[in-house]
């Protein structure tokens, strides 16, 4: 079980945590494209390596925060 | 120490465990294999044993199968048991399994129970299971408790031998928070069985454990390495004991987070692969030295030693030294072959052979030196990448894992002398590559000739290294044979992921206290006692226990729920709707962050009103919906759907920090803190009146969809003027540790006014009558708010909510299924909710589905939900409910059964 850190709690056991998916998507505006909402809802990145992703320490603080994992070793990347 | 095995007694000493105690009382033969039921004596003295597998029978529940005979401790009024067997150990008809050995060839069971499929079930398979099977499950619930810990320490050293004492006591000298684990019942590890060792274990022992930062667990297997350094112990507390404390748990779960990690697991000594290497008192080299000088178990009189390395002599030296006599040592290196062996229930000869000069050499012990084999299971399950050593014939660590490091044997740190490479194979006649799994060296071989190639292959095809000790003596051989017949180096063929846990774990171990009623724990209203006590029968909602339908004396639960719908009808019924969830929403931009989180508009709502919303996701289906009121310009009493709850505030909570940080709006999950009472019913406001310490709920000042703030009897009170019935109606909120005494006190003013309680079943009769959906019975995550007739609900003027530009995707218009009613020809024939709609017998094209379907309780016949393909365009045509043998014809109606201008609301 990884240990995952929280931006206001520090290190803290995974399954405090609730994966949030890639990070960084852009919520377009109504007016937005066919296809670029499209890809809002269902196109997302999944690279061998490095990922930004979001987590949120929901059995915590709450708190969203970003962080970026290395997919083939499941390491977080400072 | 008394001990029985297979009801014969006998004794044994402090300390032994069932395998020492059996050989020192001559007893070899101990199990029976898995396929042909050949007789079997230990292999080896540890946790690696494939072959004595024995049951431990402590009465009752307390009977644990599958234990290696090698690793139980003996205990006062032991009572083992050999498995496998039919009648006994000595005489087992099973055996005729071996003599069919040349028509159960791997893949055997691939090959020949193919057909029909239907017989797996019923024939195949039962009869497999018992002709080759381990031990009896246990057919009683665990009556033993077993426990969890988290620890944290600096230093986790795993195993006690000397790398591992060496490790943990330098670390423990340095001040570190160690912890030393170790599966056997002393530490000690190879020192165990050296004479000469046993001062300075002694010293190294008694300075750790009067170290008060060291934490000593024996009888604790380290069984598996997770992400960042989180590690599985199995303590085994009270196996060994003959009367356990009950205090005591049976078995410990410990999840060690360790900034470090020793690994000093030792290595495993490989047996040799010739024919017949598996008659009863032929085994590991090793386990020969360590049953006669730890154990003062010899384990033969007349040994014939093996060996493919040094290490032979240094049993033989041994075994002479505790006075077994040493017939002879055959070193592999000096070009001899094993031919054979020969003894029904024991070893009584070997054969061998050298430059066409045979021999038969009498013997009662055969120990086998084929080299070592690093364990570098935790090693590799911590991601690190082994390589291969020929000089060792085997794997040892080789890439970095940060804070994991691997000591002594295990790291492939052991005498030039014990390095045999991978020992010759003499694969002629029977020569057991895999003990447990009964896997020989032609079955490997006659797997590459059919044509497998990956070694993943080769093990699924043969099972070799697929049993219970998976493979822990037997993979490296089997990757020598596959390779010698692919003409291909060990490399070239990898290695076998190696797979948590190192050794089998119980699964009450791994359960802890998470089992019965701590399994899923069971959430209930501040009311429970209450319908308890009214004979409610309950369902359960996720979590929750809801009460169904209260039924009366001879009442079955059509004629309850019929009842109870014709209660709340006529006069007033009232129901828990604790278990709805609640989500308060304030701030100075409340109304616009609920403008963007549901389809509805709610700037122009008016505190002290209430507003049915329709919360989508992104893609623009239903996601959940509920009344919520506006107590204050900034603040909104948001009610969810039970199951919707969580996920409601989860997303909620999602956008406001994520999307719209800028918003100032606070979102806190209220669910526990309010008990929720409907009471609904044209005499629902008559019942409340009294209890609302004059609070004004006339139609005039509190009209159907209004809240408001005042006391029930001096206690706080949130009233809400909603209806999930269609009848006039109520929803009592008081804080939860009220829910009990309130619901007392209303349920006394129902009964006065005729009426009296209802349960799950009767709103969701009551709420179908007046086509009021569902999230989840009627949707299923591909519904708009047109599709079950909310488009209503949306509003058009605001720029943007989540699921807006969805709703105007390509696709989300056209022909899409939509919410109607169904009416049956027969006025009692109830459809049945899944059940596929057609437009005719003849045409098989679903249309669509049924949702929901009810008996009507007062609208005089069966009703039923239905989402169907252009339903609103199809009203009045005749469509067909598709059974099995047989369809029930159906009308399409609106989906509104009772009251369709709503005048009863408005009461
Ligand atoms: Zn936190």
């Amino acid at each position: 079980m990884k240990l995952i850190p929280c931006p206001i709690c520090g290190e803290r056991a995974e399954i405090e945590f609730a994966y949030g998916g890639q990070a960084g998507l852009v919520r377009p505006p109504p007016t937005a494209t066919e296809a670029a909402w499209g890809a809002y809802l269902y196109s997302r990145e999944n690279p061998k390596g490095a990922l930004r992703e979001r987590w949120r320490h929901i059995h915590g603080c709450g708190r969203f925060f970003n962080l970026t994992r290395d997919t083939v070793t499941d390491k977080f990347i400072p | 120490m008394k001990f029985t095995f297979d009801g014969r007694p006998y004794e044994a000493r402090r300390g032994d465990t069932l395998a020492a105690a059996l050989i020192r009382n001559g007893v070899h033969l101990m199990g029976r294999s898995f396929k042909y039921h050949r007789p079997r004596g230990v292999l080896a003295a540890g946790a690696e044993e494939p072959n004595a597998l024995v049951e431990i029978d402590r009465g009752g529940a307390r009977r644990t199968p599958n234990l290696r005979a090698t690793v139980v401790e003996v205990f006062d009024g032991m009572v083992a048991r050999s498995q496998n067997r039919t009648p006994s150990l000595r005489f087992d008809v099973g055996a005729v399994n071996d003599l069919l050995a040349p028509f159960l060839p791997p893949g055997f069971y691939y090959k020949t129970f193919m057909w029909p499929i239907g017989a797996w079930a019923k024939l195949y398979e039962p009869l497999i299971r018992r002709a080759a099977g381990l031990g009896r499950a246990p057919d009683l619930p665990d009556t033993d408790r077993y426990t969890q810990r988290f620890a944290h320490c600096d230093v986790l050293v795993i195993g006690a031998g000397p790398a591992g004492l060496a490790a943990a006591a330098e670390a423990a000298a340095a001040g570190m928070r160690v912890m030393l684990c170790d599966e056997q019942a002393e530490f000690g590890g190879s020192l165990l069985s050296d004479p000469a060792a046993a001062a300075g274990l002694h010293e190294t022992l008694a300075a750790l454990f009067a170290n008060p930062r060291a934490t000593m667990l024996c009888r604790t297997t380290a069984f598996g390495i997770y992400g960042d350094n989180l590690v599985g112990l199995a303590e085994r507390v009270t196996d060994h004991l003959p009367d356990p404390d009950p205090a005591l748990p049976r078995e410990r779960l410990w999840q060690v987070r360790a900034k470090r990690i020793v690994v000093a697991a030792g290595a495993i000594e490989r047996p040799l692969v010739f024919p017949g290497n598996d008659r009863p008192g032929i085994m590991l080299g090793d386990a020969a030295r360590i049953f006669a000088t730890r154990y003062g178990a010899n384990p033969g009189r007349n040994a014939v030693v093996v060996t493919a390395c040094d290490t032979g002599a240094d049993v033989a030296r041994d075994l002479a030294a505790s006075g077994v006599r040493i017939a002879r040592v055959i070193d592999l290196r000096e070009g001899f072959r094993v031919t054979g062996t020969s003894g029904r229930l024991r070893v009584s000869f070997i054969g061998i052979e050298r430059g066409g000069a045979r021999e038969k050499i009498p013997c009662d012990l055969v120990a086998m030196c084929g080299g070592w084999t690093p364990s570098i299971h935790l090693y590799s399950q911590a991601r690190g990448k082994p390589r291969f050593d020929a000089a060792l014939g085997a794997f040892v660590p080789d890439t970095e894992v940060s804070n994991l490091i691997c000591v002594g044997a295990c790291a492939g740190d052991m005498p030039g002398a014990y390095r045999a490479g991978i020992a010759p194979v003499s694969s002629e006649g029977r020569a057991f590559v895999d003990f447990q799994n009964d896997v020989t060296a032609k079955d490997l071989e006659l797997a590459t000739r059919e044509g497998f190639r990956s070694i993943e292959h080769v093990k699924r095809y043969t099972t070799t290294g697929m049993a219970t000790d998976q493979g822990k003596t037997s993979n490296i051989n089997a990757l020598g044979i596959v390779a010698g017949a692919l003409g291909a180096t060990i490399p070239e063929i990898g290695l076998t992921t190696f797979r948590t846990p190192y050794t089998p774990v119980t699964f009450g171990t791994l359960a802890g206290h998470s089992r019965g009623d701590l399994f899923d724990p069971v959430r209930t209203t501040p009311m429970h006692q209450l319908a308890v006590a009214a004979g409610a029968v309950f369902e359960d909602v996720g979590t929750w226990k809801r009460a169904r339908y209260f039924p009366r004396a001879a009442e079955d639960m059509h004629m309850a729920v019929a009842r109870e719908c014709r209660m709340v009808r006529d006069s007033v019924g009232m129901f828990d709707a604790t278990t709805l969830g609640e989500i308060e929403v304030v701030g100075a931009d409340a109304a616009e962050f609920m403008n963007r989180v549901y389809i509805n508009a709610w700037t122009r709502l008016a505190p002290g009103r209430c507003r049915y919303g329709v919360m989508l996701g992104e893609n623009g289906f239903v996601m959940d919906d509920g009344v919520v009121g506006r107590l204050a310009p900034d603040r909104f009493h948001v009610t969810t759907t039970t199951g919707g709850a969580a996920r409601v505030l989860a997303a909620m909570e999602d956008y406001r920090q994520t999307e719209w940080p800028e918003l100032r709006v606070w979102l806190t999950s209220v669910s526990e803190q309010w008990a929720v009472i409907a009471v609904q019913g044209p005499r629902a406001r008559e019942a409340l009146l009294p209890l609302v310490d004059g609070l004004d709920i006339s139609a005039a000042v509190m009209p159907h969809m209004s809240v408001v703030e005042g006391t029930f009897l001096g206690i706080e009170m949130r009233l809400f003027r909603v209806s999930f019935s269609g009848e006039m109606g109520f929803e009592v909120n008081v804080p939860a540790d009220y829910g009990h005494a309130a619901w007392e006190a209303i349920s006394a003013r129902v009964g006065a006014c005729q009426g009296g309680l209802y349960g799950t079943e009767a709103m969701h009769v009551l709420r179908a009558e007046k086509g009021f959906i569902i999230v989840g019975q009627e949707t299923d995550g591909t519904a708009t708010p047109d599709d079950v007739g909310l488009a209503w609900a949306i509003g058009k003027a605001k720029p943007d909510f989540i699921g807006k530009r969805s709703l105007t995707r390509s696709g989300m218009s056209g022909p899409r299924r939509q919410l109607v009613g169904l009416r049956t020809d027969d006025p009692a024939t109830v459809l049945e909710e899944g059940a596929q709609i057609t437009a005719t017998t003849d045409d098989n094209r679903p249309l669509g589905h049924v949702t929901s379907a009810y008996g009507g309780a007062t609208v005089g016949h069966s009703i039923a939900l239905a989402m169907i393909e252009s339903g609103r365009d199809r009203l009045g045509a005749t469509l067909q409910v598709r059974m099995p043998g047989r369809a029930i014809a159906v009308r399409v109606t609106a989906p509104v059964f009772y009251d369709p201008e709503g005048a009863r609301l408005d009461a």
